[in-house]
């Protein structure tokens, strides 16, 4: 449709208000919620997210983008019945307990945010136990580590073994990242999900919650 | 001693120091600890490890206040601290290079994201910088180095906060730029040809570059720079890019290897040089060196 295009392409430019109006425009003539947010709001941050890999657009768009996706998803949110009323689900992020490098993690939570997910930032330094009881109070789907420093890297693993001994292994499920995090190590620890960089994360944390 | 504008007006290649944390963290600072805290707590460790770059024959060592402005020292309570924290960093820099070096102030980003892409005002930002910027020039730091930027609006301002608390003191001022397949930017979009001219509008003494890449990639943001500003140049590359090992995070460049990439820098007219992430007394030494063969540009 016309409209939904129209606000994938506003939100791609950053008008906030534009996309609101639209968004309104949209639903006064029966687009549904659901629609306006998947396929006008959500593809719109994606292809935001894809252009800012390619380094056509840089973290600058990628902010007034995700201003703009949260107004869009201010107008939609409210309709939204029951589960869905989550937008996309809740993610818990932070950096790893000694790690203070939190750039890539907060350049992630942005973009999370611009895709529609509840993000709820630990922040840096951030103990194993408090990611879980995060999780747990919040109802979140994903948590999501980050690590700059390998001696920090082992505290990923003691998070995906707490989540196991509380017995949310499979329910809250787990992504890694940071500059010396492999795919290898998120295997080895028995995390569901590796990201190679914010735009990758986004789209892995998509794929954990089922929500493409 | 002879100023930094001085020694820069008549073509001297000076060294700059290398990593602060990583020297702290060796000593005892604990992780998710305020590093600038130590200035009121530890001041006798910021002492040592200024002597310490100061015997490996840095010409211009740190006091240890890159996260010095109230706007990023308030997270941990500290931001009414600023300017105490400011002066005693300088002080005990300081008594740590007793006369053997020149004594900079840095300043690092605020933390915050300015409008409209963040919370922050330019008013805002100003003011935090302003404080630290008096501090520093009060407790008399020889020169303010503004460091790893990526917002070119942000670095212009604490430029100008500087540059207005103490017009007398030099002001150094680098970004931190990625390499992408369309050349270099920082992550908020700022290439080298917009970050001199911001930078050099808001009143810089020296331009360049800092952190986030390794020799080779600064031998190339260098050459960028040279043919872009009359300004003179100051490069910080990292010890190359951290790779993990078993015992922890690895930075693969070697002080001999930093050091043969310096001649490629100093080779280009790069009047500051000196290290960031990874770098440690060992690599300074090894610049030194490297400068000491070489002589002026």
């Amino acid at each position: 449709m016309e409209i939904l295009r129209e606000i994938a392409e506003s939100l791609g430019r950053g008008e906030d208000r534009r996309v609101a109006e639209l968004a309104r425009a949209a639903l006064a003539v029966g687009t549904t919620p659901k629609e306006v947010l998947d396929r006008g709001l959500i593809l719109g941050m994606a292809d935001v997210g894809e252009r800012f890999r390619r380094h056509e657009i840089f973290l600058p768009d990628v902010l007034l983008a995700a201003k703009a996706m949260t107004a869009g998803v201010e107008v939609v949110k409210p309709l939204l019945a029951g589960e869905a009323a989550r937008a996309r689900g809740t993610v818990v992020i932070g950096t790893i307990q000694g790690d203070l490098h939190d750039i890539g993690k907060n350049l992630v939570g942005i973009m999370l945010k611009g895709a529609g997910f509840d993000v709820i930032d630990l922040g840096n330094d951030v103990a194993p136990e408090r990611f879980v009881e995060a999780a747990e109070r919040e109802g979140a789907g994903v948590v999501g580590m980050s690590a700059l420093l390998t001696t920090t890297m082992p505290g990923m693993a003691k998070v995906v073994d707490l989540l196991g001994r509380r017995g949310l292994a499979g329910k809250v499920r787990t992504i890694v990242g940071g500059a010396p995090v492999s795919a290898e190590f998120a295997r080895e620890i028995g995390a569901d999900a590796h990201g190679y960089d914010a735009a990758n994360a986004v789209e892995r944390v998509a794929e954990l919650v089922g929500a493409v | 001693m002879r100023g930094l504008l001085e020694r820069l007006a008549v073509g001297e290649v000076l060294v700059a120091d290398g990593a602060m944390g990583t020297l702290l963290m060796a000593r005892g600072l604990a992780p998710g600890a305020c590093p600038e805290a130590l200035a009121l707590e530890r001041p006798d460790v910021l002492e040592e490890v200024a002597a310490v770059y100061a015997a490996a024959g840095a010409d211009l060592v740190q006091a240890d206040t890159f996260g010095g402005s109230p706007l990023k020292l308030a997270p941990y309570g500290l931001g009414r601290r600023a300017a105490e924290i400011n002066a005693r960093a300088v002080e005990a820099a300081r008594r740590g290079v007793a006369g053997r070096a020149l004594v900079y102030g840095s300043m690092g980003p605020s933390g915050r994201l300015l409008e409209p892409y963040g919370d922050a005002s330019e008013a805002e930002v100003l003011r935090s910088f302003s404080v630290q910027a008096r501090a520093l020039a009060e407790a008399g730091a020889d020169a303010i180095f503004v460091e790893t930027m990526s917002d070119a609006t942000e670095a212009a301002l604490a430029v100008r906060a500087a540059k207005e608390a103490a017009p007398a003191v030099p002001v150094v001022a680098t970004m931190t730029f990625d390499r992408t397949p369309r050349g270099f930017f920082t992550i908020m979009g700022v290439t080298v040809e917009r970050a001199c001219r911001v930078l050099e509008d808001a009143g810089a003494d020296a331009v360049g570059s800092n952190c986030g890449n390794g020799s080779d990639a600064m031998v190339e943001i260098a050459a960028e720079f040279k043919a872009r500003t009359q300004t003179p140049v100051a490069i910080q590359p990292n010890a190359g890019l951290p790779h993990a090992s078993a015992g922890g995070l690895v930075y693969t460049e070697d002080p001999g290897y930093m050091a043969e990439r310096a001649r490629a820098l100093i080779a280009l007219g790069v009047a500051i040089v000196g290290g960031c992430c990874g770098t440690g007394p060992e690599h300074v030494r090894a610049l030194r060196e490297a400068v000491d063969r070489r002589g002026t540009r």
